[in-house]
């Protein structure tokens, strides 16, 4: 499988009054086509700053990061939110839906800051809430979906760019386990037979089953990285890993 | 443009309609609260000089150095012929305006200002006449008063008589909205009964006000008078007008406290303004954190928070303008006039826009820096 985003010895401080604290800590790490990554680990250990800056929303201290060849840690501020338009989808925790637009508005705004308006974008709108199960819910404001929905919709908001990473904040902690089942079926599908790569931060444990590939965060830094390889088990990626 | 950004506009605004009211009724407070105290400056500098204003005179001719309308000295009257004589005065009259005393019929004194003129030739005369005729003031003893001093000089009607430093006078009609910036009213009437009401002596006059040929030049014509007439000051009516108005406004202080309490009304509705302005864009700060997480440009947020501004700015224009048309209204018959001319009501509609819209920046800064972890975290 191809690498996608490639980062390289990423550390990231915060300046803490006279101190500084370091979120990250010289993280190494690639996401590929096709895989669906869990990033684990306990609260504050760095997993939301490094999906922030996988996501192109937070600069690194230093390190270098790569989306599919480019190194953006060299682009100019400017140039970052094509980056995130055309190549990244996000899937917040909260949903994120924009409580004033219909189901079908929400997927289309996506599309609008891609260009696309009008006809076309609710066509295309139509169509990737159709992908997730919400055909009926086109016109439903997200106050009148259930968690589950309104997770789909994120989802299919998140696809209407057509990126090739996705990248989700605990996209099943405010959902029931059945939803939560259904959401992260849907992304594995995205990774599996669409080829995205897939990261997801996550504290649920049930999830765990669904990664491809499992990343532990402890103060920063990458305790453990261990990828289910079909018909192998589970590989141990990182040096000094913890099982 | 794209259409869908006002619609997010659009529907982030109206779909909290508490908000929305909110927001709005901080702009119609700041609006009208502009409005009235700018309008309060207007009628106040505009009363000082409603005189000179209406007088239809081209040129005012004074002993040297009046300072202001009030502040005139009587001078001889034998100085009209040779202005009537300098080429390019088309006419000339003379003209008093002096404060007296009136005496209500229940012997309480009040201040008065006589305004005397020719009621032939009607220059510097009252306009706005609602009842009686001008040409009533030929008569000896007759006067014109304003509907709004009725009470204070206790008139009731026409054909009420009162005195005027003892004696007599007649009201002989009535005029609307003609007020005084000093707390003494107008009393209209006949140069020759001024002369009496204002003891200034039988040959002596306060102005001279004259007109000119539609072919003179205004500075020929005043080189001209000031050659020919000896001590005296020769200013046009707009020259007199504004140094009326500079005098009462700043020299007196009390323009500069009543523009003092416009800028502190403009201050104030700013501040409202942006507070809540900024308390709408943060309403939706995750909406705007997710926008940017999901690739929106700096200038997409702008586009959508300054429109929402300016929508809040023109729902906000719209309603304080008719709640200033009731106040400006009301004004008509309290003691002080609030304008709202045109030019203001347009200058206002561009600064509720420049009050919102900047209101809206203070926000987009704070958009521009949304920390990520407001956009992750649940």
């Amino acid at each position: 499988m191809d690498a996608i985003i490639q980062a390289n010895g990423l550390t990231k401080t915060y300046a803490q009054g006279e101190a500084a604290m370091r979120a990250l800590d010289q993280v190494t790490l690639d996401v590929r086509q096709g895989e669906l990554m869990l990033l684990v680990g306990p609260s504050g250990s760095g997993k939301t700053t490094l999906l922030s800056i996988l996501g192109c929303i937070l600069r690194p201290t230093s390190g270098t990061l790569r989306v599919m060849g480019h190194e953006v840690t060299r682009m100019a501020e400017r140039d970052l939110p094509a980056i995130r338009r055309e190549r990244i989808g996000f899937i917040f925790q909260a949903f994120n839906l924009f409580p004033t637009l219909t189901a079908a508005q929400n997927v289309a705004l996506a599309l609008d800051l891609k260009g696309i308006s009008g006809r076309a974008a609710h066509t295309r709108a139509a169509a990737l809430l159709e992908q997730v199960g919400l055909a009926s819910k086109l016109d439903a404001y997200p106050a009148d979906l259930s968690g589950g929905q309104k997770q789909r919709v994120a989802i299919a908001r998140a696809l209407a760019g057509d990126p090739p990473v996705i990248l989700a904040d605990e996209p099943t902690a405010a959902l029931d386990s059945h939803s939560g089942r259904a959401v992260m079926d849907l992304l594995k599908t995205l990774a599996h037979d669409r080829g995205r790569a897939v990261a997801i931060v996550t504290h649920d444990n049930r999830m765990l089953g669904y990664a491809d590939r499992t990343v532990r965060m402890e103060d920063g830094r990458i305790v453990a990285d261990t990828r289910r390889e079909s018909g192998f088990g589970i590989q141990d990626l990182a040096e000094g890993a913890v099982a | 443009m794209r259409p869908r950004i006002s619609e997010l506009a659009w529907r982030n605004l109206v779909h909290d309609k508490v908000r929305l009211l909110v927001t709005v009724t901080g702009v119609v407070f700041a609006v009208v609260l502009i409005v009235v105290q700018l309008g309060l400056f207007l009628g106040f500098t505009t009363t000082t000089s409603g005189l000179i204003d209406h007088s239809r005179a081209d040129l005012w001719i004074m002993t040297s150095r009046v300072p202001y309308i009030e502040m005139g000295v009587p001078f001889s009257e034998r100085k009209l012929s040779t202005v009537l004589a300098t080429p390019g005065v088309a006419h000339a009259t003379k003209y008093i305006v002096r404060f007296s005393q009136w005496q209500r019929r229940d012997g309480q004194q009040e201040s008065v200002q006589v305004v005397g003129f020719d009621p032939e030739q009607r220059l510097g005369g009252p306009w706005n006449v609602v009842e009686g005729r001008i040409g009533d003031l030929k008569l000896a003893d007759n006067v014109f008063v304003d509907e709004l001093y009725k009470e204070k000089l206790g008139v009731s009607r026409v054909g009420d008589v009162f005195e005027i430093r003892g004696r007599r006078a007649r009201v002989a009609g009535f005029t609307r909205g003609i007020r005084s910036f000093t707390t003494s009213p107008y009393v209209f009437t006949s140069f020759k009964s001024a002369q009496d009401y204002a003891t200034v002596p039988e040959d002596q006059t306060v102005f001279i006000l004259a007109t000119l040929d539609p072919s003179a030049r205004v500075a020929d014509v005043r080189r001209a008078l000031l050659t020919n007439v000896r001590d005296i000051d020769v200013v046009t009516t707009g020259e007199f007008s504004r140094m009326t108005r500079v005098y009462w406004m700043f020299t007196t202080g009390a323009g500069v406290a009543v523009l003092l309490a416009a800028l502190l009304g403009l201050v104030v509705g700013v501040v409202v303004v942006a507070q809540t302005i900024y308390a709408t864009t943060m309403d939706h700060l995750r909406e705007y954190g997710t926008l940017k997480a999901m690739g929106a440009t700096n200038g997409y947020l702008y586009r959508v928070i300054i429109q929402q501004a300016i929508i809040s700015a023109l729902f906000g224009y719209t309603l304080a303008m008719a709640v200033s048309w009731f106040v400006v209204r009301g004004s008509v018959k309290g003691g002080a006039a609030i304008l709202l001319p045109l030019p203001m009501a347009i200058g206002m509609l561009g600064l509720t826009i420049v009050m919102c819209t900047g209101a809206a920046l203070v926000s987009i800064n704070k958009v521009t820096r949304l920390d990520p972890a407001t956009v992750f975290k649940g």
